[in-house]
């Protein structure tokens, strides 16, 4: 189920540093399309377009039909969101209904 | 105690369920066989007490034994520290790697870089583990250690459920698999996995007691199949892991009616007349000085004089001390130590746990095949553990050496003050000879004495013998036994002189008195001849005068013829 990623054009008028004008590169490992495969992608396509409309990527792999990328990716829980970029790499599972800390794991909030 | 008891043989029991032999020395006769094939094992322990190494020797000797390949998941260290880990016990892990042997997969697990946002599974981990498995065809796979999973995930229900159902998934791939777990307190494993593996659970143990530690290993549960029950000691050395149960479970060795010389002639000839059996046990105890190791050095000797191999493990004296000390007793082992009839090793036995001494010396009696071998001394065992333990270590050295009917000779020191016919380890009373040197203490002087306190099957000697240590070797003297009691050294050796000088002056009166009645008989054999000799001028002299009356006689009867005739008588009247 790869998903083409969304990559609409950046539309700012004055380009600020930081996370707000980097593109996002997402990484989204499933296994089989399970409920909570399916449930973790439209969860984190919600949260893209609501807090980073326009500038996210959402890689979808699916382990089942490439295992070897598990090891090499080190992927234990399923589904495990990783966010490539920005850096640093961070690693979120579970199938994102928790929006609170998804938006934490991201680092698109401060963990209160 | 507990090692002293049998571990059931495999006679004993059917296997009914299909086992893996893991090649594991020792490991698989406790276990009658090896871990059930195809069901989950649990290995727990404390940290450092072997589980990896045990999980890494079980895959390594499968791949290289006995043709299976094994999938390693590692949640600790990564595979490079793995086969650097391994590679001191001549294990190359890259090389079985390379060769599609074994597979190896480093999971690691970190909760700082996790954030938990709903539903999730752990299908990542069986799919890491299932490609694993594929890629080497693995029949045996290790998971050391799950519990690391524990500590990277917060949601123990929804843990434990994969957990469950790893263990089912495992089963139902066929693969025999060994799970390490830590120890917790008062549970086999800290996060409670014994309630999902329960085929087989087995339970490693560290524990240092006296400074000394010993590694052993127990057999929790094993479900439907009876297995050794004990704990085992086990070891970790350059051969990998070496479990050590009791070499010999039943009385059932076999016995050499040969005999072997002591090496000191007048020794055989008070052990019947032809020394030690083959393959009995010999225990010389003695105080110290009072000539032990001379003893061992003779028969040591003798052994190699026969062309037979002959070990002596010394823990008090090095190679180099013994033969220097022996040449001066005129033995001389250089020869045999250069030929390699005679092999001395020497450690200090403080310098690793007894188990460790026990295989040591199992592995260099497997290597060097002695027919005779020193143990000098088996006191100092006590040194490297209690005395329980030293005991039981040595029940089961003189049981291992008796089965494999090599002649062992064990020397004994006994502290002075201390009852002469004890050992500090008490392992008399399985002692087939026992021989006691013990010093005599008489006249300002201080001598060794011999005796035999028991020699089983043969006739030997009740008698106190001296024991000299001469130039040329050990000599066994008599003692002076007498109505002055019992001497020895320059007390017997005096009264043996007084004792010639005595003779001497006797020997001199019989002969003055054999003289003396020589002289007597010779003057009575003289007086006898002047009798006779008297006797016969008696008779002579009575002879001359019948004679000299017979011729008187007839000078008187001529004298009256003629006178008759000069009257002129006729003839009637003559």
């Amino acid at each position: 189920m790869n998903v083409e990623p969304n990559t609409k054009p950046v539309s700012r008028a004055t380009p600020q540093r930081g996370h707000d004008q980097e593109c996002w590169e997402l990484r989204l490992y499933t296994a089989g399309q399970t409920p909570k495969s399916m449930a973790a992608f439209s969860n984190l396509k919600r949260i893209c377009e609501e807090h980073l409309p326009g500038r996210y990527k959402i890689e979808v792999i699916d382990l089942t039909q490439n295992p070897r990328l598990a090891k090499e990716d080190q992927i234990v829980a399923i589904p495990t969101l990783v966010r490539k970029l920005p850096d640093p790499l961070r690693r979120i599972i579970g199938d994102l209904s928790d929006t609170e800390r998804t938006l934490v794991g991201l680092q698109l909030r401060q963990r209160d | 105690m507990a090692m002293l008891t049998a571990v059931p043989t495999a006679t004993d029991t059917p296997v009914t369920l299909p086992k893996t032999p893991t090649g594991i020395t020792g490991l698989d006769e406790i276990t009658l066989g090896g871990l059930p094939q195809g069901r989950p094992t649990l290995v727990c322990g404390s940290a450092g007490c072997g589980k990896t190494l045990l999980a890494m020797e079980f895959l390594i000797r499968g791949a290289t034994e006995f043709g299976e390949p094994g999938a390693y998941i590692t949640f600790e260290e990564t595979e490079q520290e793995l086969a650097q880990n391994v590679r001191s016990l001549g294990f190359d892990v890259e090389q079985l790697v390379s060769e599609k042997k074994l597979a190896f997969d480093y999971i690691h697990v970190e909760r700082r870089e996790i954030e938990e946002t709903g539903d999730y599974d752990l299908e990542g981990l069986f799919l890491r583990l299932g490609l694993a498995i594929d890629s080497v065809g693995a029949k045996r796979v290790v998971l050391d250690t799950l519990e690391a999973l524990f500590s990277g995930f917060s949601n123990m229900a929804l843990l434990r459920s994969e957990l469950r159902r790893l263990f089912g998934w495992l089963k139902q791939r066929g693969v025999t698999a060994v799970i390490t777990a830590e120890r917790g307190d008062g549970s086999l494993t800290r996060q409670g996995l014994e309630e999902y593996v329960s085929d087989c659970v087995i339970l490693l143990d560290h524990r240092v007691k006296e400074q000394v530690s010993t590694r052993r290993v127990r057999i929790v549960k094993y479900r439907g199949t009876s297995h050794g029950t004990n704990e085992y000691p086990f070891l970790i050395d350059a051969d990998g892991i070496s479990v050590l149960p009791i070499t010999s479970v039943g009385l059932k060795h076999k016995v050499s009616s040969a005999r072997v010389s002591s090496g000191v002639a007048r020794l055989d000839a008070m052990l019947g007349g032809q020394g030690y059996y083959r393959g009995s046990s010999i225990l010389v105890s003695g105080t110290a000085g009072s000539g032990k190791t001379s003893l061992a050095a003779h028969f040591a000797d003798a052994s190699c004089k026969r062309g037979e191999r002959c070990l002596y493990l010394s823990f008090e004296e090095s190679p180099d001390q013994i033969a220097r000390n022996m040449r001066t007793i005129g033995i001389d082992l250089d020869p045999y130590l250069a030929s390699g009839l005679l092999r001395v090793e020497a450690s200090r036995p403080g310098l690793y746990g007894m188990e460790m001494h026990l295989a040591q010396i199992h592995r260099t009696v497997g290597d060097f095949k002695p027919h005779s071998i020193v143990i000098d001394p088996i006191s100092n065992f006590s040194n490297a553990g209690t005395n329980i333990d030293a005991e039981s270590m040595l029940l089961r050295l003189i049981d291992f050496l008796k089965t494999s009917c090599i002649t062992a000779m064990y020397v004994n020191l006994t502290s002075g003050g201390k009852d002469r016919e004890t050992t500090e380890v008490g392992v008399s009373s399985i002692i087939d000879t026992w021989i006691v040197l013990r010093d005599i203490e008489l006249g300002g002087e201080r001598n060794r004495g011999l005796y035999i306190i028991k020699s089983r099957g043969m006739k030997h000697s009740n008698q106190i013998r001296e024991f000299l240590i001469t130039s040329n070797g050990i000599r066994l003297e008599d003692v002076y036994v007498g109505p002055e009691g019992v001497l020895t050294g320059s007390l017997r050796a005096a009264q043996e002189e007084r004792e010639r000088e005595a003779g001497v002056r006797e020997r001199q009166e019989l002969e003055r008195r054999q003289r003396e009645l020589q002289g007597r008989r010779a003057s009575l054999e003289a007086q006898i001849t002047a009798l006779q000799q008297e006797c016969k001028a008696l008779e002579d002299e009575a002879s001359a005068i019948v004679a000299q009356g017979a011729a008187q006689q007839r000078a008187l009867a001529e004298q009256r013829s003629k006178a008759a005739q000069r009257r002129g008588v006729d003839r009637n009247e003559v």
